[in-house]
């Protein structure tokens, strides 16, 4: 029955996915089981999106369905039923710079990869990043950028996280990052996309 | 502005093109301050002719499109270019001056932003409302037609826009809700009736801001024209790329839907969003042909946004992006236009499906971002014009040596057979001086046929 919800999801069925897991919890199906096939259709999905057979649009309708079966499912779990983090990593836009749904994507890839994200939002002053580099305490920090005026701010937001005793690991990403930005801006990665995020993430956390 | 012969209805597509291309050449009869500028007029208009034509041109013409370089280069920030015409101006001509570019390319950095303010525009954040005042202006999504208002927008686009989109895009306008029909004119007991809801506050006020709106935008005008009709006479410089008009697909999904609701929209309303993309091939069309006829030039500028790689599988790209794009193009060619693809992000994936044989080869002109230009040669030469490709990363990162290697090399591997052109990947905005002058000083040395 799992497995019906599974194929749903990856499948982009948001009707019949939907349909099965109200009747799944009607039956009495744990909450965390519901999760797990969701978790297990990203799974499937992001292997899908890696080998070119999935794109954002599938990946918005991913994450739609997931917060729909979500909030079906929320007010039957209890604390206890909380994952455990993999990791924590920071993200946002950096400042002067608006553009979100690069971002966003990433955010939503990660978090359902069991990764703690917090995100800061678009442009995200320098100060803010060192900030939240202090207070969250994240292992990896991404910083988006959709124009060429992302690069002197990135350049800018790692030299100041580094100043403030930041270890970890930067990466970028956007629409004009290359490898010849990441030498500029001094992080330690660009990723071409979503699924490259997590991939990064889980070289440098562990999954 | 482009006046057609009399007898343009029997003109095929070819002659009404080279009719376009001769008033553009002629620039309404305008002289230019000295012979010398008059010769690069002629040179550089009838460069770019060739490279439409497949021809091996002169040389290699150096076609970047222009950000806010101009600006960072010149000291001024972005929003002083949208607010004070007189730095603009000083900053656009020192540009041009100290570059000596091929074409007048109008800078997209430049915009009126006392119109947006009048307008009280949603759609977009600005220097100084949104963004800092040294950042240019950037779009920010949202859903102002709403996922039940396709029906809507397909019985009646324009009625749509202007009283369901343009209300909700600019606040100074929510007035326009409440406007009727026009159609409720056809008849005089109905004009009455027609006209009340125009003097009601609201809209009296909408009107009021659309009038203050306008009389900036005329002042834009002016100073818009006198900077670049001092450009034009004294360096004799063409302007490109005149008329401006958008992928069916993009015009919904930039500032109608949002990129978020269009992606759902192709699962949960694909009809409806395969109905509202055919009604919006003669609009695209008709808009090119409007802005492009105006302008008095035969370019129209298309930026292509949601089709790139990674954005949608090539199965969705042929169902849902490419149809009425190359609708929209098969239009403008017929009506002697030459449509200026600006290929955002990548599309290798995408160079079968466009190098589409229903478009005329010698009718188009493509310029690449991050797509392999070996590739594009393969499947785009001797069908249309390309260029593209110099990475704006390394004009800002990079040193002179490497982009004089890297444009050297783009001549060599691709520039032989001439309908070529020297460009930037993306819109030029940071960028080391010495880098930009590395990138024409080579293709202009180098470039030469």
């Amino acid at each position: 029955m799992t497995n019906a919800l599974v194929e749903a999801i990856a499948d982009m069925r948001e009707e019949d996915a939907l349909a099965l897991a109200k009747k799944q919890l009607a039956d009495g199906t744990p909450p965390l089981e519901i999760l797990d096939a969701c978790r297990e259709a990203m799974a499937v999905i992001g292997r899908r999106f890696e080998a070119g057979d999935c794109f954002v649009p599938e990946l918005i309708m991913a994450g739609e369905m997931l917060k729909q079966i979500s909030e079906l499912v929320k007010p039957k779990l209890t604390e206890a039923a909380q994952a455990q983090k993999l990791g924590r990593v920071l993200i946002g836009t950096v400042e002067g710079d608006i553009h979100d749904i690069g971002k966003d994507i990433v955010t939503f890839m990660l978090d359902i990869n069991g990764y703690e994200v917090k995100d800061l939002g678009v442009d995200v002053p320098t100060a803010q990043f060192v900030e939240a580099v202090r207070d969250f305490q994240p292992q990896v920090v991404g910083l988006s950028g959709f124009l060429t005026l992302a690069y002197d701010p990135m350049k800018a937001t790692i030299a100041a996280m580094r100043a403030a005793g930041f270890t970890g690991q930067v990466m970028i990403g956007g629409g004009q990052i290359d490898d010849q930005i990441r030498e500029y801006t001094g992080a330690d990665a660009y990723g071409k996309d979503a699924m490259a995020a997590v991939a990064l993430a889980k070289t440098w956390i562990g999954a | 502005m482009f006046t057609p012969p009399a007898n343009w209805r029997d003109l095929p597509a070819r002659d009404r093109r080279e009719a376009r291309f001769a008033a553009w050449m002629a620039l309404d009869g305008k002289p230019m301050a000295t012979p010398a500028a008059q010769a690069t007029f002629t040179r550089h208009t009838q460069r770019v002719k060739d490279i439409i034509d497949l021809k091996k041109p002169d040389r290699v013409p150096l076609l970047p499109f222009m950000g806010s370089f101009f600006a960072i280069y010149g000291g001024i920030t972005a929003h002083d270019v949208m607010y004070d015409y007189a730095k603009y101006t000083q900053a656009w001509l020192k540009y041009n001056r100290d570059f000596q570019p091929d074409y007048l390319v109008f800078s997209g950095a430049f915009n009126p932003g006392k119109v947006f303010d009048l307008l009280d525009y949603k759609v977009y954040r600005w220097p100084g409302r949104g963004t800092p005042k040294t950042q240019p202006f950037q779009c920010v999504e949202a859903e102002y037609m709403r996922a039940d208002e396709y029906d809507w927008y397909i019985a009646d686009p324009e009625g749509f826009y202007m009283r369901g989109y343009m209300p909700r895009a600019f606040a100074a306008l929510s007035g326009w809700a409440m406007l009727p029909t026009v159609f409720a004119t056809m008849e005089l007991p109905m004009i009455p009736a027609f006209m009340i809801p125009a003097g009601l506050p609201p809209v009296v006020q909408s009107f009021k801001a659309f009038i203050a709106a306008a009389e900036a935008a005329l002042e834009y005008a002016g100073a818009s024209g006198q900077a670049d009709g001092q450009i034009m006479a004294e360096l004799g410089l063409p302007p490109l790329p005149g008329g401006f008009t958008k992928a069916p697909f993009d015009i919904i999904g930039d500032t109608l839907r949002g990129t978020r609701a269009i992606m759902m929209d192709m699962y949960r309303q694909p009809a409806k969003l395969l109905a509202a993309l055919e009604r919006t091939v003669p609009i695209a069309v008709q808009m090119g042909v409007g802005t492009a006829t105006g302008q008095n030039n035969p370019f129209v500028f298309i930026p292509l946004h949601k089709g790139a790689d990674g954005f949608m599988s090539n199965a969705d790209f042929k169902k849902f992006y490419w149809p009425s794009l190359k609708a929209t193009l098969i239009g403008l060619v017929n009506a002697g236009l030459v449509p200026y693809l600006f290929v955002e992000g990548g599309y290798n994936q995408r160079l079968d499906v466009i190098a589409d044989p229903e478009i005329p080869a010698g009718s188009t002109y493509w310029t690449f971002d991050k797509t392999d230009m070996q590739a594009v040669k393969r499947k785009l030469g001797g069908w249309a014009a390309f260029g593209g490709n110099v990475p704006n990363s390394m004009l800002h990162a990079g040193t002179p040596a490497q982009v004089t290697d890297y444009v050297k090399q783009l001549i060599d591997t691709v520039a032989g057979d001439g309908g070529y052109a020297m460009a930037a990947g993306a819109v030029v905005d940071e960028a080391k001086p010495e880098n930009l002058h590395a990138m024409f000083d080579t293709c202009k040395s180098y470039g030469v046929y």
